[in-house]
Formats: structure tokens, sequence, C-alpha cells
């Protein structure tokens, strides 16, 4: 089976995704990552104006049948967070690249997000 | 230690299903979605591969006085055709498994029974069986046929008229835990109408080599180990292993809330023990639970009172798909086992308020 890999974005190896919008950060997960876990049933993640920091973990997603941690691209503050995602985790599922983002950072550090993984290298992982 | 693989792990493959270990099989777990597969068994019908249970087959003369001494429930119950669901357990009355027994037709005119251990359990049920047979100077003959049956379980509210349509058999006739053979797609098996998803349904023993033939006879959603848990947390049913564990954690059928399993009038290992517990009552015992806050309970989270004090352990938890809320086994003191009772799920290092449900959480058969 092959995945999508938009190559608008930068990747973890634990399977975040990275989109550097105007001002912030925006972060999900893969659809490869979706399609390993399964149906999403659930979302945790920090409020508005929480801390985090790269390459730790900062919320969870559970899938029926798995838990997985969360790891932040780059380090910041929280600017904005998925609520649709409270009632409808599913939008993980069905689309993990648009509607099924987490979280927003403000990042401290602009220049972090060119280490992490192309679209190109991130593929080649999952492959 | 390689796993043990299904006869059909090479088409379950094709399919693209994902696979998992469990018991020491790789099984698989997801063929397209957990959530749609458990919907196809509570709206409609699916079918599950299920040969990682075991298949040991007793019989002899005395093949229902060793059913009957090694399982707690009442065997001698049993005419041909029927079946029970039973635990095993050890001198102290711990579950040591459960199982369903089935009463086979003679064999030689000889009273002959199948019984299908957990994954994983076969081989020392069926060493139990032929230690205690020897040491009661018994005549019966243990045969554990594990690798010999492919085991498929059809389940759900089309799944007695799908099973008739493909058996040549009059298998919508028979009644639940009614067992006997029939054909389907040329080769004879075993149906039983049983299983573990609180739905209707049939369970059916095939041979290992004819396993593909009678899969692709059945047009249905195939479901996975996944669904599989979700399915029979909702309808209360247990996991060997998960809901009680002869080491980690060990418990009487009473505690586990099947001592309806239970015959003291009979004579099996651990019926002195059980006799007291009955008599005593438990410390502890299984309870649902529901959580109320956000999150997923899960095998291990401590559970705690509302002043904080960890009072039990959840055994079994899922986000129900049937009913979109968080629900799961727990044992708690029986002080706190009253439905209704409110309790405390710590997730992750968080506190989460649930409450005490009765079981099973939905309608079963």
């Amino acid at each position: 089976m092959s995945f999508d890999v938009p190559e608008d974005r930068r990747y973890l190896e634990s399977h975040e995704w990275a989109l550097e919008t105007e001002s912030t950060v925006r972060v999900g997960i893969s659809e490869f990552a979706q399609d390993e876990l399964g149906d999403v049933v659930f979302v945790e993640f920090p409020e508005v104006g929480q801390g985090v920091t790269g390459e730790e973990a900062f919320g969870v997603v559970e899938s029926i049948k798995a838990v997985s941690d969360l790891y932040a691209p780059v380090s910041g503050e929280v600017v904005a967070v998925n609520d649709d995602l409270h009632d409808a985790p599913e939008l993980v599922n069905d689309d993990p690249f648009g509607d099924g983002w987490m979280i927003e950072i403000d990042p401290d550090d602009g220049s972090e997000l060119e280490g992490l993984l192309s679209a190109e290298e991130y593929e080649a992982q999952i492959v | 230690m390689p796993l043990e693989t299904p006869p059909l792990r090479g088409l379950h493959d094709e399919y693209g299903a994902k696979f998992t270990e469990f018991g020491g099989w790789d099984m698989p777990v997801e063929f397209d979605s957990i959530r749609e597969e458990h919907e196809a068994v509570r709206e409609g019908v699916g079918i599950f591969d299920v040969s990682h249970m075991g298949q040991i087959h007793v019989t002899g003369p005395d093949a229902t006085t060793l059913m009957n001494r090694l399982t707690t429930n009442d065997v001698g119950r049993l005419e041909v055709g029927d079946s029970q669901y039973a635990a095993i357990t050890d001198e102290e009355g711990i579950v040591l498994d459960d199982t369903i027994v089935y009463r086979l037709p003679d064999h030689q005119e000889q009273p002959t029974y199948l019984f299908v251990p957990n994954a994983g359990n076969d081989e020392w049920t069926h060493e139990r069986w032929v230690e205690h047979k020897n040491e009661w100077g018994l005549e019966a003959t243990v045969d554990n046929r594990t690798d010999e049956y492919a085991m498929f379980a059809l389940q759900g509210p089309e799944a007695v008229s799908l099973a008739a349509d493909v058996a040549e058999a009059g298998l919508s006739d028979r009644r639940r835990f009614e067992s006997g053979h029939t054909t389907v797609a040329g080769v004879e098996c075993l149906a039983a109408r049983t299983g573990y998803t609180g739905e209707d349904g049939f369970e059916f023993l095939v041979p290992w080599d004819a396993a593909e033939t009678v899969w692709s006879a059945v047009d249905c959603q195939p479901c996975g180990l996944g669904a599989r848990d979700t399915l029979r947390i909702e309808a209360g049913l247990l996991l060997a292993g998960q809901d009680f564990d002869p080491e980690d954690d060990p418990r009487t059928p009473y505690e586990a809330g099947i001592g309806f399993v239970v015959s003291l009038e009979t004579e099996f290992v651990g019926r002195d023990a059980l006799e007291r517990v009955d008599a005593e009552g438990v410390e502890e015992r299984l309870v649902g639970i529901q959580l109320i806050d956000r999150g997923v309970p899960r095998h291990g989270y401590d559970v705690t009172n509302a002043d904080g004090r960890v009072i039990g352990t959840v055994t079994s938890g899922t986000m129900s798909p049937t009913l979109g809320k968080p629900i799961g086994f727990a044992y708690v003191p029986v002080e706190y086992a009253e439905p209704g009772t409110t309790l405390r799920v710590v997730v992750r290092g968080q506190s989460k308020k649930a409450r005490v449900e009765t079981i099973p959480f939905i309608e079963t058969v």
C-alpha cells in the first residue's frame, strides 16, 4: 500500500508532520501513522498558551487498539488546537493532512524546522 | 520461539490484513477497520478466523468423569450435541482458563468430548488431562488436535441465515450451544451455535487443509482480533490472561463474575476451595466501568476511590464502537461494586471520573 506524503511540509521519524504557515507551525500525523493506528478514538494535547519542546512528547493519540505519544517537531508556544477532534477524532483518519491537524505552535526558532525530514526522506522511511 | 501461523495467513495477508501476536500465534487483528468490522457484526454479519483457539479431543469409557473432574461445570448434563461454558480451576479454585466443552457424537460407543482452551493453552491443558487421567487411573484417550482444525466464527444478527445458506444441514434449527456436523462447500465440519461477540451465530471447526475452501464459501466482512475484543468487552465476556491470569491476577470464578459455571454438586479440582468461597463470599469482584471524563480505560490502569486511594485495576478497556463511550472491566472491593458507584481511573497520571455499570453493556443473545 502506498501513502500520501505531501511535499509542502516536513516530518518526524515518529510520523508527525509540520507545516509552516505564515506565523505558526501546524502539526498532525501522517497518513501512514493513522493507518497503522487504525480508528482514532481520542486525542489529548496541551491547551493554548502552554509550551512544547522539540522532539518531546506533547500529547497522545489513541486508537481502539493502541496508545501512541505525539512528538513536537519544534519548540514553542501552543497558539491553537483543533477542538474539532474532541468530538470527531475520526478526522485524524479521514483527513490526516488537513482537517485532522492537531496543534499550531509559535516556534521559538524558525530554523528548527529545517532539521526535520523532507517528504522524500520520510517516504523512504515508510516504504 | 517462532509464531504459529493459521492456515490462511497468506490469504489474509493478500487481503491486506494487519497482524498481531496473540497467544503465540500470528493472527489478523484488522482486515479493514475495527469500527467497520465491529459494526458489521452488530448490524449484519462478520467472519473471524480464530484458528489460534485450541482443540482437545477426549474419548473413552471414563471421558465424562475426566471432563467433570477437570472443569467446573456439570459435564454429566451434556447430551450429544450440547455444549457448555466452563472454567478450568486449580486446587485453590483459581481460574486457569475458560473453555467451551462440546459433547460430540459417541466414538466407538464411548462418550466423546471436544473442549476449546484459549490460544496458547492447548499444550498445558492437554498435559493436565493426560496427567490426571493417569493419576486417577481413568480410561480415556486425550488428543491435542489444535493443529488439525481451523476455526471460524460467523457472528451477527444475519449470521444464522448466512450459515444456513452455505451449510448443508439445517443449521437454523439448532439451539444456542447446540453443535453437530455439517457440510460447507463439500467440506465436513463441526458447527456450534456459540460465539464470543454477544451476537447470534456459529463457530465452525474445519479440517486445517480445507480451511480456504470454507472461508471462501462465506461471503461477508472478514473481522480481526481487534473487533473481536471490542465486541466481547461490550458483551461482558472475559479474556483469559487479561481479565484473569493465574500468575499475575489469580481469580476465582466467583470473583470473575462467572460463578454460574461452577457446579458444586460435581467433584472437580478446586471444588472444595470454591465451596468455601461460595459460602464466605468474595472480597473483590469484576465490574463494568464507564469513564465519565474523556479518556480510554486500558489494561493495568489503577482504579481509585473518590479520595484517590487505589482500590483496584482495570483488566480490559476500550472505546465502545456501539455506545461511543469508554468502557471496561475492573476488579474492585465488593463495597464499590454496586452499579452507579462513582470511582476514578488513573489515565497517564490523571484521575478520571468513572462509574460502575452493569455488564453486559449491550443486549446480548
